[in-house]
């Protein structure tokens, strides 16, 4: 046990100083939910809180990645470094996944200020993968000043990025017309920023309408979400986006807001770690030689009562010390 | 995080390495692997070895599968192995893929390729491969 803990220490030290390997190691330790994770992360902690996050989401197909790619490169001749995360489904069948993202973004492999991380969604909801939070502060303690995050192609409901990240850059494209209209009670509503991309096309000053549109249906809001065109693959209004992302973190922190909005994804993080807990926990009471597990696992017709099981459960954990 | 939850994923990158542009292999490969319950990491086309290591290292994967039509193999497989040397990277595997002629498969293996899977091979052989641990079958 002494001896992990040393190995994992100096893993922490690697990756502070800017040991690349060290780095990707500790994000596989997170993915692959290893005891040893938690430790390292809470280790880099005190290094973390400088880097900027941004989030990039939006359907699949919009040109999330062509987007990541041509950002990295305006941030990238702006003198800053930058970390990738991008995320993509995995099969819920094999476990299996091909993560593609990468491809768009090939030329800034060999470039030392870029780092890019393909994650496996591995069954987690909301766009984002179990480890991705673990993924940022890692990336954060090595020193990355900007980190992209860019999810799985998303629906309607898969908010989670608003809840990790200071700036969501939702990205849309032409012609989703439609798509807009039904889609803006869920994912419009976390936009900081709009894209609309592919702007080649044609159609994109429409969707714009569209989407202006129905913003001007609510409320007036402190930060009103800029609506950019782009072309990502013709590397058309891309500083622009990044402008506008500028432009938010400046509201953000001239306004408070940044200090709230961590403030809130800290308590998220918390929230999270401790239902996962709470679940092993349930489980293991369910799984073990309880009385409540016993009731549960003999139970033939069914008419046992769930809320009552469950307060059991809770008194179990409770009379455990909880865990 | 428990030790029950703890699972070791195998993570694979996939590349064509130099100037051929033939990826039905590379993404039948990979296609197959992810069905292997592996998370395949596709890089693309026209890729350098140092463009493949580099990636291979930040996406911590086990093994390398690269693909080559253009009869460069004999020259960029062995510098992908240097390089992983170089790097001190040389627990990532490597296997290879296409128009490799057999006398050079073995020249490969002996320079530390794992596999070399040419046309005809079987799905299942692939599988069987990951299943072994990136070894031989």
């Amino acid at each position: 046990m002494g001896g992990t803990i040393r190995i994992e220490m100096s893993l922490a030290g690697a990756l502070l100083s800017g040991d690349v390997r060290a780095l990707a190691r500790a994000i596989s330790l997170a993915e692959d939910r290893d005891p040893q994770a938690s430790q390292l992360v809470a280790e880099v902690q005190p290094h973390t809180g400088n880097a900027y996050l941004v989030g990039l989401t939006g359907a699949p197909g919009t040109g999330k990645s062509t987007l990541a790619d041509a950002l990295v490169k305006v941030i990238r001749d702006r003198q800053q470094t930058v970390g990738v995360i991008a995320v993509d489904p995995s099969s819920p069948f094999t476990g299996g996944a091909v993560l593609g993202d990468r491809i768009r973004m090939s030329r800034h492999t060999l470039d030392k200020g870029v780092f890019i991380r393909s994650m496996g969604a591995r069954g987690h909801l909301g766009g984002l993968a179990a480890a991705t939070r673990e993924a940022i502060h890692l990336l954060d303690a090595y020193g990355r000043d900007v980190i992209l995050v860019e999810t799985v192609g998303v629906g309607q409901s898969e908010l989670e990025i608003s809840t990790i990240c200071d700036t969501v850059v939702l990205v849309l494209m032409p012609e989703s017309g439609d798509a807009v209209q039904s889609i803006k009670a869920g994912i419009l509503e976390i936009a900081d920023v709009f894209v609309i991309n592919k702007t080649d096309l044609g159609g994109a000053e429409k969707t714009r309408r569209l989407i202006q549109d129905a913003m001007g249906l609510g409320p007036k809001q402190a930060w009103r979400a800029p609506i950019v065109l782009a072309s990502a693959a013709k590397e058309e209004g891309i500083a622009q986006v990044w402008d506008a992302v500028r432009a938010h973190q400046a509201y953000l922190t001239e306004s408070g807001t940044l200090a709230t909005r961590r403030q809130q994804r800290l308590k998220q993080e918390v929230m999270a770690l401790v239902a996962d807990r709470a679940r092993e926990d349930a489980r293991r009471v369910l799984d073990g030689d309880t009385a409540v597990g016993r009731r549960v696992r003999e139970n033939q017709n069914g008419k046992l009562n769930p809320y009552a099981l469950a307060e059991e459960v809770l008194d179990q954990r409770a009379s455990q010390g909880g865990s | 995080m428990s030790a029950r939850d703890t699972q070791k994923q195998w993570r694979v990158l996939t590349a064509k390495v130099g100037l051929d542009g033939h990826d039905r292999g590379v993404k039948v490969v990979s296609r197959a692997l992810r069905d292997a319950g592996v998370e395949v990491i596709y890089a693309g086309l026209r890729q350098t070895p140092e463009m493949v290591v580099e990636a291979a290292i930040q996406e911590d994967v086990d093994a390398i599968g690269v693909s080559l039509h253009s009869g460069a193999h004999m020259t960029l497989i062995p510098r992908i192995l240097e390089l992983l040397k170089q790097r001190n990277a040389t627990d990532i595997v490597v296997f290879g893929g296409g128009i490799i002629p057999q006398d050079d498969a073995r020249e490969l293996k002996k320079m530390g390729v794992v596999e070399i899977f040419g046309p005809g091979t079987s799905l299942q052989s692939i599988i069987d491969f990951v299943n072994h641990g990136f070894k031989a079958a």
